[in-house]
């Protein structure tokens, strides 16, 4: 139960810093309010598919190192494919893009368990398999996104404070989330994350759960390489830096490297945490170099602090 | 106790057998259950229990004979198919989803809820919550839900596998009365223990494995004890001795280690001994009786929940394995892999735990190191062909070379934990010569051995636990299989009948 309550308690301790980001950011630069909402929202939005995408192997105990490259393949396969097409096309286009996503996770989740290879190896090997698949598909940047795909994620929606990136996020990460994990798909991923022994003893079977998981990581790397295409306007073939920043969100998000705990709320709030301290640091003119070993310093930080609270909720 | 005789059998396996590699796990194992039967499943250690329950259970695929469950063959290819197929395992080590709630467990496994509550509640489990996690409740508690987990899914046969362990006598109690009145009413069971006690209580048959192939299958009367012991040991062979005087060590003076009533864990709940010099003091227990525990608290690893450790007269407690070498007690482990550098020589193995020593006095002695080191792979025959990387030596070899580097750094207090497991014969008896030759040096040994033919080979004395408590002492010299048998399985062992 202290356990429970400590999962919460770190989603509402992110939420607090977040709040608390957000009043410092208001401090130093007065004139911060919708525009500088919707870029930090939009530049956020491959941070948080990579992350989610993350935090979804990590929960089963695992860890996908090809994020990064399969985002590179999902967008520039996007931008092939609507490169001069109509809406119907558009539509087909974004279809095939999530299907390769999740075939690519497939891929990744089969080769770990059929080949029983450790999965940081199999998917530190398929980083570059992938990498080289995406600059097959497109040598140099290029392609393009259709028009009224791309402002689903420009502007305000409803509200002018609401920016409609963010609006997309959230549909996006609760439809495939939400139903994930009330079904026992989800619990199995849970379970194998936790202890895969006593879950095959309970009936779940390993392999397959792990190869979904895989799965709906290389989906939710599609889409956020879908909104690079979206966001940019053309296909990127090598890949960004999405894969050392998905880790430290997922881990500052209280998902234990390792398995079994953890979900995609807390990741969430910590990408946008690590997105609004770059910002501000930028804000400040602080030397970019100084800025990652802020960033650094603030994970080492709050994860070590989360260590000292989960030890004392243990020891009471 | 009801005798149900068997119409068709529910559950029926036979012939069954499994090889892995050269080594042969199960030769012939044959198992049949009937509807309303309680069946003891029981063997000695390396009997192939385990082998054959993972087969019952659908972890592994026999590579001859057949498992039939009401007649019909069964193919299985996970614990999903044997559950549906009618046979649901509880296992030792309770087998829920630590970070997952009691909901959330019920449901991966489809459990039934009120079926699962109706069995909490009758098991003696109140005040528990669906919604706790798995990870927050105490081992015993998990056992229970566990046992109610399966009884709620109404299988064919339920397989117990050491029910009881870990559980207090409350609970212990509760669950017998449920099983027996299961089996009442129709339920079949299969039941893993070591407790004769429990499977005079409540089973109608016993079926005995022995070397890998069922070599009895006895109705459950009084007395059957004995007979059950004489089927698990089989034709006793006979063993060269090996102690080089055939009067034992008399223990006298202070002793080296004495311990008093300690706790340690789930399992350690009152052992007190006393360890003298020039001794070598065996420990027998079935597994899992908490012997674990007492050599991890006396290396430094654990600390004891209640009691005390004296060396020489005088009362330590240990923070770190650190304090225990420091203060004379040297630990083999029972893994080697535990206490070895597998990728590192011969050399720097056996140098390692006197690192401390050759530095005192400065920089590492090299000169002195290596012949010290020298001196310990001659004395232990080790085999140097390979002694670049310790991973390539054999078992055996392996094996010397941790208890080697404790003798080149001159050893006071020696705790093996079953040194000789998966070693050939002839290595076996080298280890037992060297610690009886330790011993004669003036060292003290602890000596825990799961193969009770070991204990009179190498042993002056040998405390026996079982459950978690010292029940008897008995003199190495006279203490046959049969009587070390009897007492390990907590028989009341009255005057040892020698052979």
């Amino acid at each position: 139960m202290t356990r429970q309550l400590l999962r919460h308690g770190w989603t509402a301790g992110l939420l607090a810093i977040l709040a608390l980001l957000f009043v410092f950011t208001k401090i130093i630069q007065p004139d911060f309010g919708t525009s500088g909402l919707d870029s930090l929202s939009r530049a956020m939005l491959p941070f948080a598919f990579a992350t989610a995408a993350m935090a979804v192997v990590v929960i089963a105990g695992g860890i996908d190192l090809s994020v990064a490259s399969m985002m590179a393949v999902a967008g520039v396969t996007a931008a092939v494919l609507m490169d001069g097409a109509g809406d119907g096309m558009t539509v087909v286009a974004v279809v095939i893009v999530l299907l390769v996503g999740l075939t690519m996770g497939a891929i990744n989740g089969a080769l770990i368990v059929v080949t029983r290879v450790p999965d940081i190896v199999v998917t530190l090997a398929m980083l570059y398999v992938w990498e080289g698949v995406a600059l097959l598909i497109l040598h140099a940047p290029g392609g393009s996104a259709t028009p009224w795909l791309r402002e689903l994620i420009v502007g305000p929606f409803i509200f002018p404070w609401l920016p409609r990136s963010l609006v997309f996020l959230a549909v996006c990460l609760v439809v495939v989330w939400v139903p994930l994990k009330r079904s026992k798909l989800g619990l199995s991923i849970y379970a194998i994350g936790s202890n895969d022994l006593a879950a095959y003893r309970s009936g779940v079977s390993v392999g397959r759960t792990r190869i979904a998981a895989y799965a709906v990581c290389g989906l939710f790397a599609a889409i956020g390489g879908l909104t690079l295409t979206m966001s940019t306007g053309n296909g990127e073939p090598i890949p960004g830096p999405y894969l050392m920043a998905s880790v430290a969100a997922v881990v500052l998000g209280g998902v234990v490297l390792g398995g079994g705990k953890g979900a995609l709320l807390g990741p969430i709030i910590a990408v946008i945490i690590l997105r609004l301290v770059r910002m501000d640091l930028t804000l400040m003119s602080v030397d970019p170099n100084v800025t990652t070993i802020v960033e650094g310093t603030i994970m080492v930080v709050v994860v070590m602090f989360g260590g000292v609270l989960a030890y004392r909720g243990r020891h009471k | 106790m009801t005798d149900q005789q068997a119409q068709t059998p529910l559950l029926d396996a036979k012939g069954v057998s499994k090889r892995f590699g050269a080594v042969v796990a199960l030769e012939d194992a044959s198992l049949t259950i009937s509807a309303g039967q309680i069946v003891a499943l029981m063997g000695a250690n390396g009997a192939g229990k385990s082998t054959f329950v993972k087969i019952l259970t659908g972890a592994l695929k026999p590579d001859t004979g057949h498992v039939r469950i009401r007649g019909t063959e069964r193919r299985v290819g996970s614990p999903a198919e044997a559950r549906r197929s009618g046979l649901v395992p509880v296992y030792q080590e309770p087998s829920l989803i630590p970070d997952l709630s009691i909901a959330d467990n019920l449901r991966l496994g489809d459990t039934p809820v009120a079926d699962f509550q109706h069995w909490v509640h009758e098991l003696g489990v109140d005040g528990l919550h669906l919604d706790d996690m798995i990870s927050a409740l105490p081992l015993a508690t998990l056992r229970i839900l566990d046992l109610a987990r399966a009884l709620a899914v109404k299988p064919d046969v339920l397989l117990l596998d050491e029910m009881t362990a870990a559980l207090p006598t409350d609970l212990v109690e509760k669950v017998l009365d449920t099983v027996r009145k299961q089996a009442d009413a129709g339920q079949s069971v299969i039941y893993i223990s070591h407790r004769f006690s429990e499977i005079a209580e409540i089973c109608d048959r016993a079926t005995v494995l022995r070397d890998g192939a069922t070599v009895g299958d006895l109705p459950i009367t009084p007395g059957v004890e004995e007979k059950v012991v004489e089927l698990m040991l089989g034709a006793v062979l006979d063993k060269d001795p090996t102690r080089t005087s055939t009067a034992a060590h008399r223990p006298e003076g202070m002793p080296r280690v004495t311990v008093r009533n300690l706790a340690a864990g789930t399992k350690l709940q009152d052992v007190s001994l006393d360890l003298y010099r020039g001794e070598v003091l065996g420990v027998v227990a079935l597994e899992g009786q908490g012997q674990d525990q007492l050599f991890d608290v006396l290396a430094g690893m654990d600390s004891p929940t209640a009691g005390t450790i004296a060396l020489d007269g005088k009362t330590v407690s240990f923070n770190h394995p650190a304090d225990a070498i420091a203060a004379g007690l040297s630990f083999v482990p029972g893994d080697r892999a535990d206490g070895l550098l597998m990728e590192r020589s011969v050399h720097e193995n056996i140098a390692l735990p006197q690192l401390a020593r050759f530095a005192k006095w400065g920089a590492i002695g090299m000169k002195k190191e290596a012949a010290t080191v020298k001196k310990a792979i001659d004395r232990l025959q080790i085999d140097t062909r390979a002694q670049g990387e310790v991973q390539r030596l054999s078992g055996g070899n392996q094996q010397k070379v941790t208890i080697g580097r404790w003798i080149a750094a001159g050893v006071d207090t020696l705790l093996l934990f079953d040194p000789t497991r998966g070693i050939d014969v002839r290595t076996k008896r080298q280890i037992y010569l060297l610690v009886r030759e330790l011993a004669e040096q003036g060292a003290a040994v602890l000596y825990y051995t799961s193969e009770l033919a070991e204990v009179p080979a190498a042993c002056d004395r040998a405390v026996v636990i079982f459950n978690g408590k010292v029940v008897d002492v008995i003199e190495a010299a006279d203490a046959d299989e049969q009587t070390l048998m009897r007492a390990a399985y907590g028989l009341t062992a009255t005057a040892a009948v020698p052979a």
